[in-house]
């Protein structure tokens, strides 16, 4: 193999008859129009920004779902006029429906889970930071990538379209569990809604299969001369591990939404036996609903962790960097996501408890999903242990890093206690769920997604977002997570359950109506700040502080050694090759050594 | 130190190169099939899982025993080992072109892709026979008490056990059986049918680029073998399919 192949201009560093299939793409010196410049652009880094955007509009719809269902939580006996004038008959009187209330949730889960924190963060920061970190020029396949947005992009308009459907979008919550889900005839929401969710569902996970087979090729695939897998940011780790969970778990689901599909259009029987809706008697004998179960959590709990891991790979980084100190553990780190991986797959009936699982077999899914405890923990050490003693910058990245370390910790400690099947007889559907997985998985990777916004934005636009906003904004969203999603442990565990739009007149729970209340100042507060963050973010690409060096962190890893806005095709000159790991802090009395630097003849081993 | 740079250098995994010494395209269509494999692999657990929770399955040897234009002679899985071979010989054939594409022969991998082409039809056109004789083949079933002539559907199941001493027109009458079957049958055998006939349309335009003479202005064929990647996971998911629907 060519170990001397120069490393010029326009070409890749894969040796000569490997980078056959890759001259597609070496056209950065062209004059680009604005419609591939801005709209079908094949830059990884404007991919990037067009799943961030796209990702921040879906996450102000399904954040003002949410605010619309809390009002109704937080205020069941009052009526607002306004909400007949926005939304009709789904507010009739003022008063959110109860057809409108399920699809609320059902619609604030599925964004969130799915187009904010799955496509927004995996395909804005695998997108950037692929090709930027393992020192690459672009994709694998810029052209798939490409594709991979656009797909996204379709999904996304079906199912926004669903929301102005005569009958209403889907409302069987985002798991969209049969028999309610198959039969039109027993809600609204299972009707054409229905439909669209999963048609929407099915481009999208087409959409992650093309974006998840670029990331994986390209980390295999296109690191520069030097950049060996151990010596590749944890990011890029993160991010492989989590291409490879899409990859092997959303084609489950996409069979589960198939099977779904004929069953309610083709009049099959795979999910559906002997039920009997409003009177009528169904012919459908033979299937079974807890098939559907078993496909939707193969993907849903690798799901979890596809949402939670680029958020744990940028924080390491954004740690590290920030505490001037190498992360702790690096190959504990590595193994910790490795081990992850693999137990995603293996403790997806934890969710089925109660739906009839043999207790046999949920012995094993207890042990399994005890098991993630582990790794777990294994990380949140080492980043006490990166932090412990650093040389601190507080700077908004860093602040929302430690932010979902300490979420981390508080929502992973709860898991501890779903994750025992004789307790989740008590605790399954209650608000205690709730609670465990919005500040496990929902709060604490959109802190790690806010961080990689901080830290990255300098890269993204040349421009730093203002401190102050952020500040701000994180320190109430914070808080706000806290106050919003702590009183709901307590409400849980008395047992409330989940899916009621008004507990008033039942007497176990209307206790915690002030609390209700409570909470849903709170998130209406936190919404507004999300709004602040989305002001900030749009007036600094146009009138933030200008970035004037290329390295404003002080960061090791290759894209700080692009130019301040780098072009298609990242490095003007060759690609750097790289000589050392990416977290060489305060070493040898010197603040940092980019991964570009040689090691030295009398540098000592880490 | 600088020998230790110079090892580094010559690793695999160190970097500047592929590790496993492929271009990107044929490492992403590994990675496609192995997510298909999930595809498929989902759908034949659900199968078997609906199949054996089931007081009763047609047994596939009665389903499966006819053979175009023989009437009603019985041979079973006679008709479905043929579609089994036409697919593994159109396998054969890609390897040929492949084959032929490693030694830049273009009329070799004409010839050959061709053929494929052919086979995949082949396959195709079995498969659609097939599905018409099983939904237009009516069977006396005993419905409510009522004899009725009625077809395998995703909705309906003739192949039910035997009513004992009944005949209709000399023909034994059967109850209806789990319309599991016709699902699982007509959705896997659909799926897998929809991967051929993609597969075919992706050997077509192979076809057409190497007639244009593409792949020799590339200077390698290596579309050609992925291609045939594509085309032998079809054939060998078809193995599968073969296996749980007319075997087991």
């Amino acid at each position: 193999m060519s170990s001397e192949s120069p490393v010029h201009g326009h070409e890749e560093v894969i040796s000569s008859h490997v980078h056959a299939g890759h001259e597609v793409h070496h056209h950065h010196h062209h004059e680009e129009s604005f419609v591939s410049k801005y709209v079908f652009s094949q830059d990884h880094k404007m991919i990037a920004k067009q799943f961030l955007i796209t990702g921040m509009i879906w996450a102000v719809i399904g954040g003002l779902f949410s605010v619309l269902f809390r009002l109704q939580l937080g205020y069941p006996e009052m009526t607002f006029p306004i909400l007949e004038d926005i939304f009709g008959k789904w507010a009739a009187g003022g008063r959110i429906s109860n057809d409108f209330y399920y699809s609320l949730v059902t619609m604030h889960g599925t964004i969130l889970v799915f187009f904010v924190l799955t496509a927004g963060l995996s395909g804005t920061f695998a997108n950037l930071l692929i090709p930027l970190q393992i020192g690459a020029r672009d994709m694998a396949s810029p052209m798939l990538n490409m594709l991979s947005y656009w797909f996204f992009f379709l999904a996304s308009i079906i199912m926004f379209s669903s929301l102005f459907l005569q009958s209403g979008p889907a409302s069987g919550g985002w798991t969209i569990y049969p028999p309610l889900s198959a039969l039109g005839q027993a809600t609204e929401g299972s009707k054409l809604g229905m439909d669209f969710w999963l048609v929407s569902m099915a481009m999208f996970i087409v959409s992650s299969l093309l974006g998840g087979l670029n990331y994986i090729s390209t980390i295999l695939n296109m690191r520069t001369k030097g950049m060996s897998m151990t010596r590749m940011p944890l990011t890029i780790w993160a991010i492989f591990f989590t291409a490879v969970l899409g990859v092997l778990s959303f084609p489950v689901l996409l069979s589960g939404a198939i099977l779904l599909l004929f069953d309610r259009n083709l009049g099959t029987s795979f999910y559906l036996s002997e039920i009997v809706v409003k009177g009528e008697i169904l012919p459908n004998e033979g299937g079974s609903p807890i098939l559907f179960q078993h496909l939707f959590w193969f993907l849903g709990h690798p799901e979890v962790y596809i949402i939670l891991l680029p958020a744990m790979g940028m924080v390491s980084e954004v740690l590290s960097v920030n505490s001037r100190k190498p992360i702790f553990g690096y190959l504990a780190m590595v193994g910790s996501l490795f081990a992850i991986c693999i137990l995603a797959f293996l403790v997806w009936a934890h969710h089925m408890f109660v739906t009839g699982l043999n207790p046999f077999l949920g012995a094993f899914f207890v042990l399994l999903t005890l098991l993630i405890a582990v790794p777990s923990a294994i990380k949140v050490f080492n980043w006490l242990t990166t932090l412990w003693r650093g040389n601190l910058r507080l700077t908004p990245g860093m602040l929302f890093s430690i932010g979902f370390v300490s979420l981390f910790i508080s929502g992973g400690l709860t898991g501890i206690f779903l994750g025992n099947s004789t307790l989740d007889i008590h605790l399954h559907d209650t608000y205690f769920v709730v609670a465990h997985f919005h500040i496990v998985m929902g709060v604490a990777s959109m802190f790690g997604m806010f961080a990689g916004v901080y830290h990255w934005f300098p890269k993204m636009y040349g421009r730093f977002m203002n401190n102050t906003l952020a500040y701000i904004h994180f320190w109430v969203t914070l808080a706000g997570a806290y106050l919003i999603f702590w009183p709901m442990h307590y409400s849980g565990l008395a047992g409330m359950p989940r899916r009621y739009t008004d507990y008033s007149n039942w007497h176990s729970f209307n206790m915690f109506q002030d609390m209700s209340r409570f909470i849903s100042s709170v998130a209406m507060v936190v919404f507004a700040v999300q709004l602040l963050f989305i002001f900030n973010f749009f007036y600094s690409i146009f009138k933030g502080r200008r970035v004037t060096s290329t390295n404003p962190w002080g960061a090791n890893t290759l894209e700080w050694t692009t130019p301040v806005n780098p072009g298609h095709g990242n490095w003007p000159g060759e690609i750097p090759e790289v000589h050392r790991w990416a977290y060489d802090y305060g070493k040898d009395g010197r603040d940092f050594i980019s991964q570009t630097e040689p090691v030295g003849a009398d540098e000592s081993k880490h | 130190m600088a020998t230790a740079q110079a090892q580094l250098d010559t690793k695999w995994w160190s970097g500047g190169k592929s590790p496993f010494n492929v271009e990107y395209g044929k490492l992403m269509m590994w990675y496609f099939l192995m997510s298909d494999a999930f595809t498929f692999g989902a759908f034949l657990i659900s199968y078997g899982t609906i199949r054996f929770s089931q007081n009763y399955w047609p047994d596939p040897n009665h389903v499966f025993n006819a053979f175009p234009g023989a009437g009603h002679a019985n041979l079973p899985l006679a008709f479905v080992s043929l579609m089994t071979f036409i697919l593994i010989i159109s396998s054969v054939t890609m390897v040929l072109a492949v084959h032929a594409g490693h030694h830049m022969d273009k009329k070799g991998v004409i010839k050959w892709m061709a053929w494929t082409i052919v086979g995949g039809f082949a396959f195709l056109a079995c498969q659609a026979w097939e599905w018409t004789h099983l939904i237009t083949g009516h069977h006396a079933v005993l419905i409510d008490g009522k004899i009725q002539e009625i077809g395998t559907t995703v909705t309906h199941n003739p192949w039910g056990p035997y009513v004992p001493n009944l005949l209709h027109n000399g023909e034994p009458v059967s109850t209806t059986g789990p319309v599991a079957f016709g699902g699982y049958f007509f959705g896997i055998t659909g799926f897998h049918g929809f991967h051929v006939f993609s597969g075919v349309v992706i050997n077509i335009i192979m076809l057409l680029m190497t007639i244009n003479g593409v792949f020799d202005r590339k200077g390698h064929y290596q579309m050609i073998e992925k291609a045939g990647l594509y085309w032998h996971f079809v054939d060998l998911v078809w193995v599968f399919v073969f296996l749980c629907f007319y075997l087991i």
